[in-house]
């Protein structure tokens, strides 16, 4: 059994009356993948507001590898090591390629202002691992974001490589658990296939533990260990996708009690 | 045009695959690069690398005292580096951190004073310039910071407000710094006088050789330029200036990669606080004293005017801002020049408008005759409608547009009001014809309101043509003269 690298235990979310995450247990093993699934407004990217230190919960505690994070402003959270992509992708537009991926390796590289302006050789030797790692890791998407499009802006690409780049971004930040917030929303067939199988070597070739938001199913069904359905904020659901999948509380509150009763 | 090439050569049949939308993306790519000459020419261009282009501006600008004899042209050429280095210190925390600092000023004015504080009679201090320096920018720095530690978690429209207020609170305590709890600090509306010039090992720098401008100060500022230059160049291409960057395009997810937000904000408002603390020293030491006035709002404007006209987020484009608006602004205050550059503009608005048609020919005869007919009429009517004083290049000029002796005091605000709702009225007409018949009275009155109402003010007029010149090129360049191409939201 390999050991816990995420744990929700509990955790409550509240604004105003309305209930976003209610007492939610949520376990992410190390090497997992792990889906969330649930309809328009279940709290699925409010759980990764949650995690990342965005907002922080009434009650519960969030601990991962063994650690509260809790209170943690997000940057610390992302320096002990959870990256997150965004639904509604937030890529630093107007600056290029590479950069964007250079940006992200900020929490683990230490030149201050002072030695950036007069560039000491230690600097110098920082900023070219910074750009090495920043070539690798787009060079894991192929010849999509490599080449001529390093020096690109951001702006300049199309939108499935806009999705590709914010998976780079967030692994150039060195983390252990990756969240990924609907990879696959607004891809064709192809592209989201394409994503499946990206997802899976982001595992065997990145060593990520992963946790993954995802609207299509085939995408939840090709990738998932496990898969975890919510409904108002409420866990109605976990186990295998075969399992989830034919759960009367997950399919109604995917098309509604009527549906459910008929079947 | 290399563009004409067809889709099947661009796509090599046997390459990856691609999808529709990488099609789309490549081609705009392929759009950017230039055809032709002039694409070589820019290619070329931009293989020039960045240190070789800075060596060959100041190269350019050190020859300046020896094309120039005129005192006044080379302390003109000392303000336009000083307004240089301001603007290239707004631009970290504009350009760069993406915040909007209206408090700028306010640390251009607490390096002046601080300078003027640590030498000069006031306290008998006389620190050397090798000290005063360094003392006087890091000062900047920490004050920079402590501005910032209660604005740190506002943004925009709010940090705008904060940072403002702390103009006018550094421009009360300058003007009443001369009783506080009894003690004369500042000097008040008076300011401090006999502030010593800068000196290096014991020789001090004359601030005047031969009675005018003495060009040392000059070579001191470009020295300065060029060593700030570097250092933010240096910064931006860092992990720093990338977080800031990052900032600026999107604080939220800047915070989620890893970059402590608020910590960054207060780094880049020190750092442009601290180059224009410095830019404070050098200016003081050369006029010698220093006044709560000459750190007002308006310069304040002006030095955004800069950044924004040039292009907010290029150092080169800042620079080409400072420089482009403070010559502007002083050949503004010269009325021949300003009548010369005036009309060039008019007639360089209708050019571009009209192209080289048929309907130009018409305006311009139009006009001309319209003038004409207007003025005979004028001056049929009363001798003294039509002889006002004229000067310069005004002989044409003043053939045509009516310049009465004296002015009736309702006639100026009319004009100008008049000329306003024509404008507006001219931007609402969408027939040709009728537009081009209203565009003839409107250009007549234009010159009338010019000649009349802007050119005996000159001091609101450079202010009103710099306003006029920075809407004219946010429409057409809204990134600035050198900015990049800029995306908000797509």
């Amino acid at each position: 059994m390999a050991e816990t690298l995420l744990e929700l235990r509990g955790v409550t979310l509240a604004f105003g009356g309305l209930t976003c995450v209610s007492s939610l247990d949520l376990h992410v093993d190390e090497g997992e993948i792990v889906s969330v699934i649930g309809p328009n407004g279940a709290g699925k990217t409010t759980l990764f507001n949650l995690v990342t230190g965005i907002y922080r919960p009434d009650e519960g505690d969030i601990l991962f590898a063994g650690e509260s994070i809790v209170g943690l402003p997000p940057h610390r959270i992302t320096r002990l090591g959870i990256a997150r992509t965004f639904q509604s992708l937030r890529l630093f537009l107007n600056m290029s390629v590479k950069e964007n991926v250079m940006a992200a390796a900020y929490g683990h590289t230490r030149a201050g202002l002072f030695r950036c302006m007069v560039r000491t050789p230690g600097m110098r030797r920082e900023e070219r691992e910074i750009e090495a790692l920043a070539e690798e890791r787009l060079r894991f998407f192929g010849e999509r974001l490599t080449g001529y499009r390093w020096e690109q802006p951001a702006y300049s690409l199309s939108y499935a490589n806009r999705r590709r780049l914010e998976i780079a971004r967030a692994t150039a930040t060195d983390p252990r658990l990756l969240l990924l917030d609907e990879p696959a929303a607004g891809m064709n067939p192809a592209e989201t296939h394409e994503i499946t199988e990206l997802i899976g070597r982001l595992r065997e070739e990145g060593g990520y533990t992963i946790l993954v938001i995802e609207h299509d199913m085939h995408v939840v069904e090709g990738i998932s260990d496990r898969v975890v359905a919510l409904d108002h904020g409420v866990k109605i659901a976990e186990g295998s996708f075969a399992q989830v999948a034919s759960d009367p509380q997950v399919i109604e509150a995917y098309l509604g009690l009527q549906t459910a009763v008929s079947k | 045009m290399s563009d004409t090439t067809p889709l099947s050569s661009d796509v090599p049949a046997a390459g990856p695959a691609i999808g529709q939308d990488e099609w789309v993306a490549r081609h705009a790519e392929r759009r950017l690069v230039r055809g032709g000459r002039l694409g070589a020419v820019e290619e070329r261009l931009r293989a020039v690398p960045w240190w070789a282009w800075l060596v060959l501006f100041v190269a350019a600008a050190s020859t300046m005292p020896a094309i120039e004899s005129s005192g006044y042209v080379r302390r003109v050429g000392f303000d336009t580096v000083i307004f240089m280095l301001l603007a290239l210190g707004l631009n970290v925390v504009v350009g760069w951190g993406g915040l909007l600092d209206l408090g700028y000023i306010a640390f251009y004015g607490i390096g002046s004073y601080a300078y003027a504080i640590f030498d000069s009679g006031q306290f008998g201090y006389h620190l050397p310039t090798i000290v005063a320096i360094p003392a006087v920018t890091a000062l900047g720095a920490v004050v920079g910071l402590l501005l910032g530690l209660p604005s740190r978690r506002l943004s925009g429209d709010y940090l705008a407000i904060v940072t403002l207020f702390f103009l006018e609170l550094f421009e009360t305590v300058a003007t009443n710094g001369d009783t506080i709890f009894g003690h004369n600090i500042t000097g008040g509306a008076n300011g401090i006088l006999n502030v010593d010039p800068l000196s290096f090992f014991g020789h001090a720098l004359p601030v005047q050789h031969n009675g005018i401008f003495a060009v040392s100060y000059y070579y001191v500022a470009l020295g300065i330029f060029a060593v700030v230059f570097v250092a933010l160049r240096f910064a931006n291409r860092s992990r720093v200036g990338r977080a800031w960057r990052s900032l600026r395009e999107d604080p939220l997810a800047a915070e989620v990669m890893g970059m402590p937000v608020n910590t960054l904000k207060l780094l880049s408002f020190a750092t442009g606080a601290a180059v224009a603390a410095l830019t404070g020293t050098i200016s003081t030491a050369l006029s010698a004293s220093v006044f709560p006035l000459n750190f007002s709002p308006v310069v304040l404007i002006t030095v955004y005017a800069m950044v924004i006209l040039g292009g907010s987020g290029s150092q080169w484009g800042v620079v080409f801002g400072a420089i482009v608006v403070n010559v502007l602004l002083q050949v503004l205050q010269n009325p021949g020049q300003a009548r010369v550059l005036f009309y060039l503009v008019v007639a360089g608005g209708v050019v571009l408008a009209f192209r080289l048609s048929r309907r130009l020919a018409l305006l311009i005869v139009a006009t001309a005759v319209f003038g004409a007919v207007v003025r005979v009429v004028a001056g049929s009517l009363h001798r003294s409608w039509v002889d006002g004083a004229h000067g310069g290049i005004a002989h044409a000029v003043s053939d045509w547009v009516v310049v009465p002796v004296r002015l009736a005091a309702w006639l100026p605000p009319v004009a100008y009001g008049v000329l306003l709702a024509m404008v507006l009225g001219l931007t609402l007409l969408r027939h040709p014809v009728l537009r081009l018949a209203a565009l003839v009275p409107t250009i007549y009155l234009a010159a009338f309101v010019w000649e009349n109402v802007m050119l005996p003010n000159p001091g609101p007029t450079r202010y009103v043509m710099l306003g006029l010149l920075l809407i004219v090129l946010m429409i057409a360049r809204p990134n600035g003269l050198l900015g990049e191409r800029r995306v908000e939201i797509v």
